[in-house]
């Protein structure tokens, strides 16, 4: 065998490596959901103080979301409430961004996945898959059965902790860096708790600010 | 010659060294996955799987999905151990 030890040693890391994570993802994808989330977040910006809509069910003397004052309010009607119009606009955009910032991951990590030769679905990308599945399906469900109850004001906290969990669970199988993500992910939601009526700059921040910071990071660092 | 004791004569090679490196880290690993990662031949990759098989140091599973024949492999207790010794003496090696 013509190998030294070093070399040998350094193949076998490389292989545990390869064959446990996903690294085909690129750094555009980050960058490029980044601009989506902004984009979004500019968006229901327009949606949620430009535009007027009447309040469902009109909760005296407590403000709507968004105002800086805090919002605890029941609605007897939840699912009327669930599938307003302002809802229904909000929803839109959240899918619009989802979609796009996931067609886009998608379509870079197939190009890098062909230039490296491997396969883009295998059984490290499915677990991966499943990991980030579990959190952020949980999540977008809790998120609905707040704005069910009228807690409109806690969905961004919380879309910004669970998908921070999610990151966190699919961290073991892509690279390192989402780790920390995750991490600044789940503490700006846990702040933005305590700052209600500010939950679509925090919103902006996670997915669009650290998306974009992290994405340059990444592509610095892995092309 | 004390050295070398360690170094198992069934990983001398690049492919056997990369096979056990990847069902070290992963469950059960099927044929084309293990091809693209080792960057190997398919008649390579088969005998190479079949000497560590006959060494007992991984398991392997034929079955079929659909019409399709699937062989994936798994390591064994016994060729984990092997290759833990193997990795300690390569270590060990680099140290002296």
């Amino acid at each position: 065998m013509n190998q030294n030890p070093q070399d040998q040693l350094n193949e076998i890391r490389s292989l545990m490596e390869r064959s446990t994570r996903f690294v085909s993802l690129s750094g555009w994808a980050g960058i490029m959901a980044g601009i989506y989330a902004l984009a979004g977040a500019v968006a229901a910006y327009y949606v949620i103080f430009k535009m007027n809509f009447l309040p469902e069910t009109p909760p005296a003397g407590v403000d709507m979301y968004g105002s800086g004052k805090a919002v605890h309010y029941h609605y007897a009607n939840g699912w009327a409430d669930l599938f307003s119009e302002k809802n229904l606009l909000l929803a839109v955009i959240a899918a619009l961004v989802f979609s796009l910032s996931a067609g886009t991951a998608f379509y870079h990590s197939s190009v890098k996945a062909r230039r490296q030769g491997v396969r883009l679905w295998n059984s490290t990308t499915k677990r991966l898959f499943v990991q980030l599945a579990i959190p952020l399906v949980t999540g977008g469900l809790f998120c609905a059965a707040l704005l069910f109850y009228g807690n409109a004001g806690l969905i961004a906290p919380a879309m910004l902790i669970f998908y921070g969990l999610a990151l966190l669970n699919g961290s073991k199988y892509t690279w390192r860096e989402f780790h920390s993500l995750a991490l600044c992910e789940i503490a700006l939601g846990l702040v933005s708790f305590f700052f209600i009526g500010y939950g679509l700059y925090f919103w902006a921040t996670g997915f669009g600010i650290l998306h974009i910071i992290y994405g340059i990071l990444m592509q610095k660092r892995y092309n | 010659m004390s050295i070398i004791d360690g170094l198992n004569k069934n990983f001398e090679n690049r492919v056997r060294l990369g096979l056990m490196s990847v069902l070290m880290v992963n469950d059960w690993v099927d044929f084309t996955e293990m091809k693209e990662l080792l960057n190997v031949t398919d008649g390579n990759l088969a005998s190479h799987s079949s000497a560590l098989e006959k060494a007992e140091y991984i398991e392997v599973k034929k079955e079929f999905v659909g019409k399709k024949p699937k062989t994936s492999y798994r390591v064994t207790q016994k060729g984990r151990k092997a290759f833990q010794q193997h990795l300690a003496a390569l270590e060990k090696l680099l140290g002296n």
